[in-house]
């Protein structure tokens, strides 16, 4: 028992008194939270959005502009739908250069990694199938051990390669065109990214196949971010 | 029945503010001396920067629970003290871990999964119940201070040696000669453990050093004092 609460011999706590200290911790500890959420929120959406913008502009080389698709009941659509107060609209971001020819999309992708999921941006060539680079946005990944995913000599493997993509172990079989060679000591982070990548491709590549096929769905200057 | 208000009972017996301050910077260093905090030291210090974040991280969390906890230390029941304090440190690092992603977007994606686990970090709980609990708020607040000073210096002496020998650098500039081959183990996990090693092993035989007793002199005195005190003696000799 320490020095500084001691309890009197003999006595017993009543159990309102323990609900009551640590219903008014809790309470004051959620609304400590909710607070600093609440005034950090816009400084964190900014900086995600700009974030967002410069792994766009990774991904789709420096695109000249990029408009945003949203997807509706499995559509792409240039037009934002209504939707409810607080609800989410998955979108993609299609890329034009200079003379307004479009270039490629960037498309979200999420992965089950060692610790928490992996977001990244993916760059895709609908028209070669092929990627035309990636990103990580967000990694809760051990540092030191699972953070080599990051680095320019594992993401630079991407680019170019043709989907599906085909994950190998470090072996002569990684020289092969279209492999990616999986880093040793965070074999699930990158598995991880490459299985996102071919699920993402999988579920965007058929409703960017309609979208393209689709009247004027190539014509710039629509649904612009 | 009615408990009675605990007394101010000094962590440590007979210690000033001062002491109390720099207790945790180098005599009682919690990551050289008390090893705690070992998850952090081993994984985050592969970078000078990554060790000085996390090591102000766990200052904020660490100077703030021991505010509160030492303001609160009277009015907390005794039974549910420990899950009180927990509840104290896990607000500070969801407090952190929020301000870190709003202001120092870049140490807190380095950082990723390691400040929510501040609130597992032995060192700060452990504080809060051996001093906190039984101290004022000002000396409870000077422990703080002078712990996570201590704990920052022990994150980036680690964090030195794995840097410079693991990358050639220091906070991200080039201290070794460009012909130097960095030795990639240290910045793997390993290279926490051999860079803690090296560390505690240098702290160790500094320690040593500073502790031995220092050899008995032995006088030589000069020829001449020697014939001089011998001629006296002579001379005393016969005067007798």
């Amino acid at each position: 028992m320490t020095d500084g609460t001691v309890a009197p011999v003999g006595t017993v706590t009543p159990s309102w008194k323990l609900l009551l200290t640590l219903g008014l911790a809790g309470a004051v500890s959620g609304l400590v939270i909710i607070l600093a959420y609440i005034a950090t929120l816009p400084r964190i959406d900014a900086y995600k959005s700009h974030e967002l913008q410069l792994a766009i502009e990774e991904v789709l080389k420096v695109p000249h502009r990029s408009d945003t698709l949203f997807l509706d009941k499995d559509v792409l659509t240039a037009t934002r739908p209504v939707v409810e107060p607080g609800a989410r609209v998955e979108r993609i971001y299609h890329g034009f250069d200079r003379a307004g020819i479009p270039v490629g999309y960037a498309i979200e992708a999420i992965g089950p990694g060692f610790s928490d999921p992996i977001r990244l941006l993916v760059g895709y060539d609908h028209a070669r199938r092929a990627l035309l680079g990636i990103k990580i946005l967000d990694s809760k990944e051990t540092p030191g051990i699972a953070d080599g995913v990051l680095k320019p000599a594992f993401t630079g493997q991407f680019e170019g390669a043709v989907v599906p993509v085909l994950g190998v172990k470090a072996s002569p079989k990684a020289v092969e065109k279209g492999t990616v060679v999986l880093i040793t000591g965070a074999t699930i982070s990158s598995r991880a990214i490459v299985k996102a990548i071919n699920m993402s491709m999988d579920r965007w590549g058929p409703m960017i196949a309609r979208y393209e096929a689709s009247p004027g769905a190539a014509a710039p200057g629509k649904g612009k971010d | 029945m009615r408990m009675k208000p605990p007394p101010d009972v000094p962590g440590v017996k007979g210690s000033t503010a001062t002491e109390d301050l720099l207790r945790g910077i180098w005599k009682e260093n919690p990551t050289l001396v008390l090893l705690l905090g070992m998850c952090p030291t081993m994984a985050i210090t592969n970078s000078v920067s990554n060790s000085f974040a996390m090591g102000v991280i766990t200052g904020f969390v660490m100077i703030l629970s021991a505010i509160v906890v030492s303001t609160i230390r009277r009015v907390v029941t005794h039974e549910v003290r420990v899950a009180t304090y927990i509840l104290i440190i896990a607000t500070f690092v969801q407090l952190a871990d929020i301000l870190s992603e709003a202001y120092i977007p870049d140490a807190h994606k380095a950082l990723g999964a390691f400040i929510p686990l501040i609130v597992g970090n032995c060192l700060v709980l452990g504080r809060q119940e051996a001093f906190s609990s039984r101290n004022t708020v000002w000396r409870s607040t000077l422990d703080g201070i002078g712990m996570s000073a201590g704990f920052t210096l022990g994150l980036c002496l680690v964090g030195t040696v794995r840097e410079i020998l693991g990358s050639g650098t220091w906070f991200g500039l080039r201290v070794m000669p460009p012909n130097f081959e960095p030795w990639v183990i240290m910045n793997l996990p390993p290279g926490g453990f051999l860079g803690f090693g090296l560390v505690l092993l240098a702290l160790a035989a500094w320690n040593q050093r500073r502790m031995r007793p220092a050899p008995a002199r032995i006088v030589i005195e000069p020829a001449h004092a020697q014939r001089s005190a011998s001629t006296a003696a002579v001379a005393m000799g016969s005067a007798r």
